[in-house]
């Protein structure tokens, strides 16, 4: 099928030849002209020595071609202004630069072609890329406008209408990098707080506002995030409370509940640690089932980890409801990657109503409910051992504990480690 | 005190009001200096280590049909520092067989002896200083007597100790109670907004008439349990690193099971 635009533009009916002539194809005998290829000494423009250089060139009847060098129109540099010792002294003079360095400075701009990165790297003395910035642009733009006869006359110039801005600059390029460097945890931690501070807006409002809206940060922020939290593009700022929703992650429902539970628990002015997580640990399993939830606790007792913790401190119960969290992702993943090895098998057989409910599945399935650990990741010796006895027959997977302390294998200790 | 005749005040109000709306009614009903100190930081929160549970002692030969035990449940700082700073007094609630049940204890250490034989369900409730928190905070603690291994001897010289750790959390923290527990042992103090000062404290009333509430020289001292988080942390990142493993690697098996699919996919679904 042709598409409508191809038809539209030929008017008609697409080509069915090809459009370019095949005759034309085929070497064509050269007209009059007696073409030769010699070796032979070229000059370029661009070189500032007289370096006698060769190459290839093509004679056509005897006469070498002529003009410049084709390359030397490349050999572009940048206009860097340069200023005269009087107009230093006159305009230029900066506490926190002496001049030889402003001299160096400028000489590398011109070697350099403005990159500031190979600047920076070989400037002598330790400045920054911004500060090199800051003191190019700010002795051009003095300069400029010293020589102007008149203000109006360079009013226009980009150096002049938009100054180089070094704190602006310095900022944006840290919370850049810090938003490069965030980890995933830090993203969601992130949509946690954005999240919230919908909802304190939301409840504020509904309050009649009676104290002003105060910057919403999380105390689980710890200073570089709340920087973080500003840096972020004016998301969060403290006069305005209304914050975009399309900055929430995807997983709504799931952070939407743990920032109702932290929201929740805050009312209660006073609460136990133990409480908080049993409340988080709800909030985030509250899309799963049963099975599910019981599938993430036998997934805890096989890795050596309490169910509830034993010495419930802040940071124990975050890694706590962490670690619950990305059991339950695995389990997801699990799921998913057996629907996909069904429908990879039915593509093969050819047997579309093959179930991922088929006994052949089933085993699998079992197989990946009961044993957390993959081949290739073992707790000790022991344990392989009793998951290869545990192999042996299809029937016994799917049979239920009678004594968990033999069936199951050993727990992993901190000493395993 | 003005403290505490606000708290009178105040009381049952409490429970009913939640959110902007209580600081507010506070600070129109309280004086002035009192919605002062009344100030609450937002989104800081102060917590308290503590453990809690009992020990009990076989009697022995001494031992009765009804009262084979003597023990005594109690409420401790996590690392035995006084807890009178933040708790006013303890209220320990016993099965309804013992006379007055309601034990009240006014002063650290918050703790409660007596002798029995069964075993059931405590409730204590903690009172906070009035600056602290004026709602009550309550812990369950299920009474154990007999050991674990029930085969093995009772001994009346080694006694059967229970303990959970827990913290109590007390968020948007007045900035009296902050300034009055500032550099006290028992508490985790959070981390202030930069530049914020607190204003001096203000003891609390009974604070002169404390005698050492701390539980450093208990004699059941030397029975309490150590609980150090390092363990249980590792523990928790040995567990999170595989489980990442593991995910990486399923993504992995999905992201390849994906592309053999495409290539499988009977030409009418393309």
């Amino acid at each position: 099928m042709v598409s409508r635009e191809v038809y539209a533009l030929t008017g008609g009916l697409a080509p069915l030849m090809p459009s370019i002539e095949v005759s034309q194809l085929k070497r064509r005998p050269p007209s009059d002209e007696k073409i030769t290829w010699q070796w032979l000494p070229f000059t370029s423009s661009a070189r500032k020595d007289d370096l006698q250089l060769y190459h290839w060139a093509r004679v056509v009847n005897g006469v070498p071609p002529t003009g410049d060098y084709s390359f030397a129109k490349y050999n572009k540099s940048v206009d860097v202004i340069r200023y005269t010792d009087e107009e230093y002294e006159k305009y230029l003079t900066d506490p926190t630069w002496t001049k030889e360095e402003t001299d160096q400075l400028f000489d590398f701009c011109e070697r350099f072609d403005l990159r500031f990165i190979i600047i920076a790297d070989r400037f002598p003395t330790s400045r920054t890329v911004e500060e090199l910035k800051d003191r190019y642009y700010s002795v051009s733009r003095a300069i400029l406008i010293a020589r102007a006869p008149s203000p109006g006359e360079v009013a226009g110039h980009p150096l002049v209408k938009e100054p180089y801005n070094v704190s602006q600059e310095t900022e944006r390029k840290r919370a850049l990098s810090m938003v490069l460097s965030q980890t995933k945890h830090q993203e969601r931690k992130d949509a946690e707080v954005i999240a919230e501070a919908k909802r304190i807006a939301e409840s504020r409002m509904a309050a009649q506002g009676v104290e002003e809206p105060d910057l919403p940060v999380t105390s689980d922020i710890g200073p570089e995030n709340a920087e973080k939290a500003i840096g972020h593009g004016d998301t969060i700022s403290p006069s305005n409370v209304h914050v975009p929703s399309a900055a929430v992650a995807p997983s709504t429902s799931i952070l939407a509940d743990n920032t109702s539970t932290l929201a929740s628990l805050r009312m209660l002015w006073v609460y136990l640690r133990t409480y908080a997580l049993e409340q988080m640990v709800q909030a985030a399993s509250s899309s799963a089932g049963l099975r599910t939830i019981k599938r993430v606790e036998q997934t805890l007792q096989d890795l050596g980890v309490n169910l509830k913790p034993k010495v419930p401190t802040k940071a124990v119960c975050a890694e706590h409801l962490e670690l619950r969290k990305e059991i339950l992702t695995l389990l997801n993943l699990q799921k998913q990657l057996q629907y996909k090895e069904a429908e990879g098998s039915s593509f093969r057989d050819g047997s579309y109503g093959d179930m991922p409910g088929t006994p052949k599945r089933s085993l699998r399935a079992a197989d990946q409910d009961r044993t957390f650990v993959p081949d290739t990741i073992s707790f000790g010796g022991e344990r392989v051992g009793k998951r290869e006895q545990k192999r042996k027959g299809p029937g016994r997977v799917a049979e239920t504990p009678s004594s968990p302390a033999h069936k199951r294998p050993r727990k992993l200790k901190a000493s395993d480690l | 005190m003005i403290n505490s005749s606000s708290s009178k005040k105040h009381g049952t109000d409490q429970q009913e009001i939640s959110g902007p709306t209580a600081k507010s009614q506070r600070a129109q009903m309280g004086k002035p200096e009192e919605s002062e100190n009344k100030k609450r930081l937002k989104d800081v929160e102060i917590s308290v280590p503590i453990v809690f549970g009992n020990a009990a002692f076989w009697l022995g030969k001494k031992a009765s049909d009804y009262q084979s035990h003597k023990w005594t449940v109690y409420v401790r700082g996590a690392t035995n520092e006084d807890l009178s700073v933040v708790v006013k007094r303890a209220v320990f609630q016993l099965h309804s067989s013992f006379n007055n049940p309601t034990r009240v204890v006014e002063s650290a250490p918050f703790e409660l002896s007596e002798s029995g034989w069964g075993e059931f369900e405590i409730a204590i409730t903690l009172y906070f200083h009035s600056d602290v928190c004026e709602k009550p905070l309550n812990l369950f603690h299920h009474l154990k007597l007999y050991p674990e291994d029930e085969s093995g001897p009772m001994s009346t010289k080694k006694p059967v100790v229970v303990e959970f750790y827990d913290e109590i959390v007390f968020t948007e923290p007045s900035e009296s109670f902050l300034a009055r527990v500032q550099n006290h042992p028992a508490v985790t103090f959070p981390r202030l907004p930069a530049g914020f000062t607190l204003p001096p404290p203000v003891p609390i009333e009974d604070e002169s008439k404390r005698n050492r509430g701390d539980t450093k020289d208990h004699p059941l001292s030397q029975w309490f349990l150590n609980f150090s988080e390092a363990d249980e942390l590792l523990q928790l990142a040995a567990a999170r690193q595989q489980v990442q493993a593991h995910i990486a690697k399923l993504r992995r098996q999905i992201s390849m099971i994906d592309g053999q699919n495409q290539q499988l996919k009977p030409p009418s679904d393309q």
